[in-house]
């Protein structure tokens, strides 16, 4: 039997009378892209912030790769093995890309401690990174501050620090938030090469996206997962066409 | 110890409590509504200490220098906020606190300047002089029981402004959404002035009702000022209840601390050297409470709510 | 290296601050040199606070504790040296520099350490204050200590020793000083430019997104603060020893504002921002001082027009902007 990379059991958060994640299961295996879609306000945002541990669940666990993180801080579970990106980019604006990328090659190696090595100078830094700039297609636009960056390529450093984390499992929040018809359909190439790298909980509105690049879908409407299945399930499902699909399946 | 005696010392410390709410409330206010760390606040009460002294020695009357230190600190306020405060909103915390330094140095000097280096003196106005007898022996200053009464007014004042006018609301929704007011057409610039002047009118009220009881000097606002900060971040910033509760802790303990601490340290060892640690202990009372406070709630006791 | 503009400015003030004390020594004009003495070290002071301020985007409101204590360090050891007296645990006084500045990064990295880990629990304005408070704590600690002074600060009768050299006279401590501060600049641009500089920098600049790759904000931070902490120590020490006295002011809050003036009128965040902005400062002082007894009315207008119209300092109007690359 195949170990779940991510396991989620039963998680409950409530913020007064409402009850925002209301008991989710999933899980998330080797070598594949689990989708979560739902409508606004289903309670995205939520479940995302206590998987990576910047809100603290009500009760549930949590697991990656069978160990409980729940307790854990956002950094540990980083350092732990789970990699995300931001629905709203969220980089360090006035480094460079490559710099932004040698820091998540730093935080992967745990050696954010050392004080005398110059950072430009340290092949071990520069190399790796410039390696992932390449894979992402930012090389030649590895030198600019992130915050000149346009919006596209910013969703693409996400993904390049996110890769270079090397992380056990990824979550990708809405990758393509804002994206053109073009770039959409350049991301989605992209994340299709990654599942064997590492499992992707995908979290997406557009679902040309989530049909092509999806093993397994599951639907949260109201903090519940409604259904679990693979495209074709869902596509089918009578209670995803009520609660979100509506005229697209 | 007696109880007249510890008695005189807590009306003392609410007296000192009822100061620092003064420049409390407004230094709270400004940040609340404005996001503005001002550390010229202290300089609003030396210009209403020095206003009120002035006038009052001009024309003997101490009521007229109350009315003079009101509008000379809220003129003072209203001008530097038209001048200087308005380029900061929009900036970071540092550059505030380093732009209002500047100010603390311009006013400071500016006073020295006018006034000379001596410091000025205010007499107790003849109504508020006297004692009233107290339950032992004692008596208190009527004066020091008006600077309460004060205080309880302003307080009270404070309240029904914030609470149940316009301008209030207008306050109150600025405290909690600084650009969607802006949105709905309120003149958020004009606003600010009128906070700004307030927040320095109570100022330079405090610098003034203080002035009798202390010496009027260049940089008399310093350590108010420090103490004001204290009391803004134990209370929660942007909240006036916070700033009461604030004051009032800061000020009975700091009073309270000083006349118990020297004396608990005499059971532990000879009374000269507890007068030494006793009075050193004391004056880090407040931070240490400050800190413990924090520690628990790292935003104060009553941190308003923001959007 | 490359020249660039920077690095041309950041040379010229390196040499001119040499080159004034040489020159006044030669004419016989030691209070000149003095002068410069005084700007070496305040640069160093506010080098250290620049790393928590500049790098690590840390107000720090009480960086004048850590200078203070630096400045007692120096004090205690050497009237214990003095008068013969031990300190704790028997351990003598000394008056000799390297072992003073030891005792003076220790205590301070102690400190910084416990008044740190419980401030970078907060942040945004109520850092600000906490430190503040922290300072004013240990303020009025050395105030009301009357082994070393209290109130009226502590005399240090002698000039405390560097080994190689006669301290006394104004040139050698100059030298001192200045070596001392070349060595400083030289370890910031080292941290600046290595892993945790990198780590600090992005803790600045956004910390979710240095929490989301594994790096814990708070402990990058500590190291920050504790690190800049010991630098301004060893300027206090520096500085105790220049006037030969401790003064308690050395605690003040209004100490803490300067290091934070002397870091924006040179640039904040520039290596050296911190030596551009002493060295204007005290020249203020100096040439205003000489013009009128009001100088501090004028030094406030010139620091209001500095923060409101030229936002990079000094450097900032003389290298333009900073590359980050």
């Amino acid at each position: 039997m195949v170990e779940p990379v991510l396991q989620i059991d039963n998680l409950v958060k409530s913020f007064g009378a409402l009850r925002a994640t209301d008991g989710i299961t999933l899980d998330l295996m080797p070598g594949e892209i689990h989708a979560l879609i739902g409508p606004n306000g289903a309670g995205k945002s939520t479940l995302i912030h206590q998987i990576c541990g910047t809100l603290k669940q009500d009760s549930g666990t949590i697991r990656l790769a069978g160990e409980d993180i729940g307790a854990l801080s956002a950094a540990t579970r980083a350092r732990r093995g789970l990699g995300r990106t931001f629905q709203v980019s969220s980089l360090a604006p006035e480094f460079s890309a490559l710099r932004n990328v040698m820091l998540a090659v730093q935080a992967r190696q745990g050696s954010s401690f050392g004080f005398f090595r110059p950072v430009m100078r340290d092949r071990s830094l520069i190399d790796p990174a410039m390696a992932i700039l390449e894979r992402v297609g930012l090389s030649d636009r590895a030198r600019l501050p992130a915050a000149e960056l346009s919006h596209g390529e910013r969703r693409q450093l996400e993904i390049a620090m996110a890769l270079a984390l090397q992380s056990k499992a990824l979550l990708l929040d809405e990758p393509m938030a804002g994206m053109g018809p073009e770039g959409s359909k350049r991301l989605t190439g992209f994340l299709d090469t990654l599942r064997q790298e590492a499992p992707i909980l995908l979290v997406e509105h557009d679902m040309d996206a989530v049909f092509a690049l999806a093993d397994r879908i599951s639907v949260l409407v109201y903090g519940r997962i409604i259904a679990t299945g693979t495209v074709e399930d869902i596509r089918r499902d009578p209670a995803v066409r009520t609660a979100y699909l509506g005229d697209h399946a | 110890m007696t109880i007249s005696l510890a008695l005189e010392q807590l009306l003392n410390g609410i007296q000192l409590g009822v100061m620092l709410f003064l420049m409390s409330a407004g230094l709270t206010l400004i940040f609340g509504v404005m996001g503005l760390i001002n550390l010229a606040h202290g300089s609003l009460y030396m210009v209403g200490a020095f206003a009120c002294a002035a006038v009052a020695a001009l024309t003997g009357s101490f009521w007229l220098g109350l009315v003079a230190s009101l509008a000379c600190a809220a003129a003072a306020g209203a001008i530097v906020e038209l001048l200087v405060i308005r380029r900061l909103y929009d900036r970071d915390h540092l550059d505030q606190v380093l732009a209002t330094f500047a100010l603390i140095l311009i006013f400071s000097e500016g006073t020295r300047w006018l006034f000379g280096s001596f410091p000025l003196y205010l007499d107790i106005p003849p109504l508020l002089q006297g004692a009233v007898a107290l339950p032992g022996d004692a008596t208190y200053p009527v004066y020091r029981l008006a600077i309460i009464a004060v205080g309880a007014l302003v307080a009270l004042g404070l309240y029904l402004l914030i609470g149940k006018t316009r301008l209030g609301m207008r306050i109150r929704a600025g405290e909690s959404d600084r650009e969607m007011i802006g949105a709905l057409g309120v003149d958020i610039r004009t606003l600010y002035t009128l906070v700004f002047a307030l927040g320095s009118a109570l100022a330079g009220l405090a610098g003034a009702i203080v002035g009798p009881l202390q010496s009027v000097q260049v940089g008399m606002g310093e350590p108010v000022l420090i103490l004001a900060f204290v009391v803004i971040v134990i209370g929660g910033i942007g909240s006036i209840k916070g700033a009461l509760i604030g004051a009032l802790l800061v000020g009975i303990t700091d009073t309270l601390g000083r006349l118990l601490l020297p004396q608990l340290l005499t059971l532990f060892m000879d009374p000269s050297q507890a007068g030494m640690i006793g009075g050193a202990a004391a004056s880090m009372l407040i931070y240490v409470v400050m800190a413990v406070i924090l520690s628990v709630k790292p935003r104060g006791l009553f941190p308003p709510a923001h959007a | 290296m490359v020249l660039t503009r920077e690095n041309a400015v950041n040379l010229t003030l390196a040499v001119l601050l040499l080159a004034v004390p040489l020159i006044a020594s030669a004419l016989g004009q030691p209070f000149y040199v003095t002068l410069a003495t005084r700007i070496a070290i305040l640069a160093l002071a506010a080098l250290g606070l620049n790393l928590a301020l500049g790098l690590g985007g840390m107000v720090s409101f009480g960086h004048a504790a850590f200078f203070g204590i630096g400045g007692y360090a120096a004090g205690i050891l050497a009237s214990h040296a003095l008068s013969g007296e031990p300190l704790l645990f028997d351990l003598p006084g000394t008056a000799q520099m390297p072992i003073i500045w030891l005792v003076a990064v220790i205590a301070a990295g102690l400190v910084a350490l416990a008044i740190g880990a419980l401030s970078l629990r907060t942040s945004g304005v109520y850092f600000i204050m906490i430190t503040l408070a922290f300072a004013q704590m240990v303020y009025y600690f050395a105030i009301s200590w009357p082994a070393y002074g209290g109130e009226d600060g502590l005399s240090i009768a002698v000039r405390n020793q560097f080994p190689g050299t006669n301290t006394m006279r104004p040139l050698n401590f100059f030298f001192v000083a200045y070596a001392v501060l070349l060595a400083g600049i030289g370890l910031f641009a080292l941290i600046r430019a290595s892993r945790f500089g990198a780590a600090l920098a992005a803790t600045r600049q956004n910390e979710i997104r240095v929490a989301a790759l594994g790096i814990d904000p708070y402990r990058i931070r500590l190291a920050g603060f504790v690190i800049s902490a010991m630098i301004t120590a060893l300027a206090g020490a520096l500085y105790a020893d220049l006037n030969r006295f401790v003064s308690p002011s050395m605690l003040a809050w209004h100490m803490s504002g300067e290091l934070i003036v002397l870091i924006i009128l040179g640039g904040t965040g520039r290596l050296f921002g911190p030596l551009a902005g002493a060295a204007l400062y005290v020249a203020f002082e100096f040439a205003l001082g000489g013009l009128t007894e009001r100088w501090q009315f004028f030094l406030g207008l010139i620091l209001l027009g500095v923060v409101l119209f030229a936002r990079g300092g000094l450097l900032g109007l003389l290298a333009g902007k900073t590359k980050h690359g």
